[in-house]
């Protein structure tokens, strides 16, 4: 690339010419104030705070003041950010934007990680001259995850931009106006958008808050963190996990430039309070009696020298299916996932490793140019990718845009130049999609017919795909596939949410008619790719085996299997032993439960749906006997060990070692802290029970401390604990961790892919489907998807389960004109919603709300009027 | 020889000098109230806590023995959960009452804290809040906070203007 000098305060540096002055100079590490700029969602201008002298030439002394988010970097450009003026300047701005500020920050949720505090201590503003009245707002009540103090905002318009052009929102918007202008809803109520929780973070100051740490607030210079993955679905976003008094207290973001970036969902932001709930394991129970730790590990132990089978889990890491694997056998260790999935699973890894279509992390779909979604309600199976397919739809405008000549980073501009036009989205799936609204044509069809549309587009863009292209098809799959083929970065989504493998199978076929193409699976649940690359049998050959003793590892299976399956399976078995972290149906049939960590209390590795292994470490050490389910299961010292044992017993898991370092790492001898160095109490905390404060733990899984003490120095990015950095102590500070700004870290993504693309193309799979029949009297209950509800973790925190929906049943408007407002389902009384596309013949259950858990969905079933 | 006694006169001389030992304890000595001794929590002039759990001063104070937790009544008035000093580790420096927006930590001219056991030295929230404003009279943090608590609604702190009307079409 084509650097620009530009001469900052005299001295020459080089710029990327493509990028304004804001972003070039932090990039630069140099310290500029900024609010409205978000390095995501590019300048506006609105905040002037960012303001500096741009001088003609070299003689220029007088220069003129611009604002460096709005200038582009131009070659032999000089500017000045300490010149006299440009700094009176900013501090003028600040003091303006500050004049109705409430005098809240002892009582701020946002204190001591507040983007404003930063800035203004940065500009030097201290002193208040104003002394008139301040304007005042009244609250609005936003939900049980965000809070709103509308006093505190300085209408830098970073929430309602967020909120409505990046995400997609509508029900946050700026009202009123002059020194009035007010941001929350019409009226109380829910925010209603999905990633409405990163309003916490987008907002400079503290106006959208974290609701559930309210509950538990503590400052950010006093969590202990720990670099962390989300367990709520298969992408394995990154985040900090922080715990303070043994609780955890928050996630925030951890950005990693190919996965997260600098966004999550709110399920999995505030998912994390199931680690406190009250339906915790945290005492061995034997018999139905609480035990100690010792004889419940010698009761395993008896129990594993005997008949026995395992059954793993894809909500737990690659150690623990491991350690149970070793524990049991590998021939007598099942996936704890039913057969349709396994196969659905199994497939899709195949489909990845085979074929030529490389499976893109959530940058690149970022960045692709064309979109067919194939049967995945994205918001719901894995939200954080809707918000890059949201992104993805802006690329082909984006180009109108390129040739005109205005830089992307031009945020209005380029939106005003690209009007309602979108870049070409396809979703094909039974319901409505929160996506739909950002897609270019929506087709709402049977998951048969889903799978059928995706064939007759790969057999248009590849004549050697097999084909059934009737009339009805034939429009639509032109459409599609004249699309893909004239786009530059086309990607097909598909996954294994409605359970047919005709739709992965479709999806393979277009990515692999088409060069180049990459192919995207959601993954249902943290580590189902990983499992599925353990290659164990599924939970039905399970059913079959021959043993007096199962032992379950962190699965609850009557959210596999239907009950009257699972409790026939159990009752054949003598002894089930049963290792999880929160109590389920499961464990209430155990004879022996062993409390095992939560993701934040365990160190452990991940693999997600882009194949990227990923580990996450420790943020709170549990209380004993909480630990690892491999630590239960096997006589491993050190995570160092286990990962170890598994690379030499499953090879092709070998890279997922080296997702982060090992326990040995030092930089300059010293470990990475998990506490920033203002961690404060550490002689007070614990001493109204011993007044000699503790030792702190030692960890020998990891190179981090439990404590302030180590390097100052930035981290391996898999280490990366919290963002701080010297004057940013929001979460803002990450500009300076970034090898560029929004792209990588300085040393590199965290996490190692371990699935790369054949160079072959296999053959096109030709099993294509008859269209969907409806049947009479009968519906076929196809699984609905709700981010919140859905997954079985996050609906034990309280916040997420206000939000989860009740038990319903969704027919097509016509076909329930014959119920009233509830029918008989599966014998028992369930509310009857309409849903205005779905296609006759189906009816739409929520997936994983009881009584829907643990059905084998889609499948057939009568509905009748309530008798 | 000289130096004995010289020596000898010198001491001679201080018998006539003014004596000053303190008969401490029968008699006290004057401590001015800035002096830096036993560390107290006050209360508002309504009577109210006056701590809002900030966390300021556990991260001001150095030797780290200040430990809080925050927690709201319900009508959002913050206050703490519990306040624990571990006063055997307390270097009496001051930096709390300092970083303390509100006023509400201060340190007193008391010092007579000694205890044959350390554990006693950790003092609750209940041994350390006191039924005053202390050194500080008048000053109350909500009355100028723009937060909404029980008593005190939106637009009710001191120089605020009544609650805008989002809904008004007037300019």
């Amino acid at each position: 690339m084509k650097m620009a000098t530009v001469y900052v305060d005299g001295r020459a540096y080089e710029m990327d010419p493509k990028q304004n002055l804001l972003h070039a100079c932090l990039q630069l590490r140099m310290d500029l104030p900024y609010f409205c700029w978000h390095p995501a969602m590019g300048s506006v201008g609105a905040c002037r705070q960012c303001a500096v002298k741009q001088f003609k030439d070299e003689s220029d002394q007088h220069g003129r003041i611009v604002m460096a988010c709005m200038t582009p970097v131009a070659e032999g450009a000089r500017i000045s950010i300490r010149d006299p003026e440009a700094v009176e300047f900013r501090q003028a701005i600040i003091e303006g934007l500050m004049l109705n500020h409430p005098h809240d920050c002892p009582v701020c949720d946002e204190g001591g990680e507040c983007h404003l505090q930063d800035m203004t201590v940065m500009t030097g503003h201290d002193y208040r001259r104003y002394t008139f009245e301040k304007r005042t707002f009244r609250n609005q009540y936003l939900g049980p995850l965000v809070n709103h103090e509308m006093n505190r905002c300085i209408q830098c318009y970073r929430c309602v931009r967020f909120y409505r052009e990046y995400a997609g929102g509508n029900d946050l918007n700026s009202f009123s106006l002059r020194n009035q202008v007010f941001f929350g809803r019409d009226r109380d109520g829910v925010l209603e958008n999905e990633f409405a929780g990163n309003l916490v973070e987008v907002c400079p100051t503290g106006v959208f808050t974290d609701a559930t740490l309210k509950r538990h607030y503590t400052r950010k210079w006093d969590l202990q963190m720990a670099p962390s993955v989300c367990v709520h679905c298969g992408l394995g976003c990154n985040i900090t996990a922080a715990e303070r008094y043994g609780m955890l207290r928050r996630l925030v973001n951890r950005y990693n430039g190919e996965v997260n970036g600098y966004f999550l969902c709110d399920r999995g932001r505030f998912g994390y309070e199931f680690v406190n709930s009250e339906r915790r394991v945290r005492q061995p129970v034997l018999r139905g009696k609480p035990a100690s730790a010792e004889p419940a590990l010698e009761h395993l132990r008896e129990l594993a020298g005997g008949s026995v089978i395992g059954i793993g889990s894809p909500r737990a890491s690659l150690e623990s299916n491991f350690a149970l694997r070793s524990l049991v056998g590998a021939e007598r260790f099942y996936a704890g996932v039913p057969g349709a999935q396994s196969r659905l699973l199994k497939q899709m890894v195949d489909v990845l490793r085979n074929g030529p279509a490389r499976t893109p992390s959530l940058r690149e779909i970022e960045h692709c140019d064309a979109v067919l979604i194939l049967g995945e309600d994205v918001t719901n199976t894995a939200p954080r990718m809707a918000l890059s397919l949201r992104q993805s739809v802006r690329q082909q405008p984006a180009e109108i845009a390129e040739r005109m000549r205005v830089p992307l980073w031009m945020d209005h501009p380029v939106r005003e130049i690209a009007q309602d036009q979108k870049g070409p989205l396809f979703i094909a799936t039974p319901s409505p999609t929160r996506l739909d609204d950002a897609a270019a044509r929506s087709h709402r069809a049977a998951p048969d017919d889903v799978a059928r549309l995706g064939f007759a587009v790969s057999h248009l863009l590849d004549q050697g795909a097999p084909a059934d292209l009737p009339d009805a098809l034939r429009g639509p799959a032109e459409e599609i596939a004249q699309a893909l083929k004239s786009a530059k970065r086309p990607l097909i989504v598909s996954g294994p949410s409605l359970g047919s493998a005709a739709i992965i199978q479709a999806a393979a076929n277009v990515a692999w008619a088409l060069p180049g193409a990459a192919l995207a699976f959601t993954a249902p649940e943290s580590n189902s790719i990983g499992l599925s690359l353990m290659e164990a049998p599924a939970l039905d050959a399970a059913l079959a085996a021959e043993a007096d003793t199962a032992i379950i590892l962190e699965n609850d299976l009557y959210r596999r299997l239907p009950a009257a399956v699972v409790d026939e399976f159990l009752a054949r078995f003598r002894h089930v032993a049963v290792l999880d972290c929160v109590e389920s149906a499961t464990t209430a049939k155990a004879e022996l439960v062993l409390p095992a960590a939560a993701f934040a209390e365990a160190d452990g590795s991940l693999v997600n749906s882009e194949g990227r292994a990923q580990r996450f470490f420790q943020a709170l050490l549990p209380t004993a006997p909480i630990q690892e389910s491999w630590r239960w299961l096997g006589e491993w010292e050190t995570l160092d060990e286990i990962l170890g044992a598994m690379a030499s017993a499953l090879p092709h898991l070998a890279t997922a070692a080296s997702a982060a370092p090992g326990a040995s790492f030092r930089m300059d001898g010293a470990k990475v802290p998990r506490s920033p160095h203002r961690y404060s109490g550490r002689t007070a905390m614990l001493a109204q029970i011993d007044v000699h404060e503790p030792k702190p733990p030692e960890d020998r899984d990891s190179p981090l401390s439990f404590s302030m003490e180590g390097t100052p120095d930035q981290p391996p990015s898999a280490l990366q604990p919290f963002f701080w950095t010297p004057g940013w102590n929001s979460i803002q500070a990450v500009n300076k961790f970034q090898e560029e700004i929004a792209g990588p870290l300085r040393q590199g993504d965290a996490g190692v892919r371990i699935l790369e693309p054949g160079s072959q193309r296999p053959p096109f799979f030709d099993q294509i489907p008859p269209p969907f029949q409806a049947r009479d009297g009968e519906w076929l209950l196809t699984p609905l998807y709700h981010i919140f509800g859905s997954e079985e973790l996050s609906r034990l925190a309280p916040g997420i389960a206000q939000l989860s929906p009740q038990p319903y049943v969704a027919l097509n408007p016509e076909e329930a004109g014959q119920f009233g407002g509830e029918v008989d389902l599966l014998g028992q009384r369930i509310s009857l919603v309409r849903i205005a596309d779905l296609p006759r013949g189906l009816a739409g259950v929520p997936v994983g709300i009881p009584p829907f858990a643990g059905l084998d969905l889609p499948m057939w079933s009568r509905i009748s009027r309530p008798s | 020889m000289f130096s004995v006694v010289r020596t000898i006169w010198y001491v001679l001389l201080h018998m006539f000098h003014k004596r000053i030992t303190v008969q401490y304890p029968d008699e006290k000595p004057y401590l001015a109230p800035r002096y830096r001794g036993r560390i107290i929590l006050s209360r508002d002039p309504d009577g109210g806590e006056r701590c809002v759990a900030c966390y300021l001063c556990a991260a001001a104070c150095p030797v780290d023995c200040i430990a809080l937790q925050a927690t709201e009544d319900p009508t959002g008035r913050r206050y703490p959960e519990f306040f624990r000093i571990n006063f055997s580790r307390c270097i009496f420096c001051g930096f709390c009452e300092e970083a303390c927006p509100t006023y509400a930590i201060q340190l007193t001219p008391d010092f007579e804290m000694g205890e044959y056991q350390r554990p006693n030295l950790v003092y609750e929230k209940e041994d350390l809040l006191i039924n005053g404003p202390g050194k500080y009279p008048g000053y109350n943090f909500w009355r100028v906070c723009g937060v909404q608590i029980g008593g005190k609604d939106k637009g009710e702190a001191e120089n605020e203007g009544p609650p805008v009307d989002i809904h008004s079409l007037l300019p």
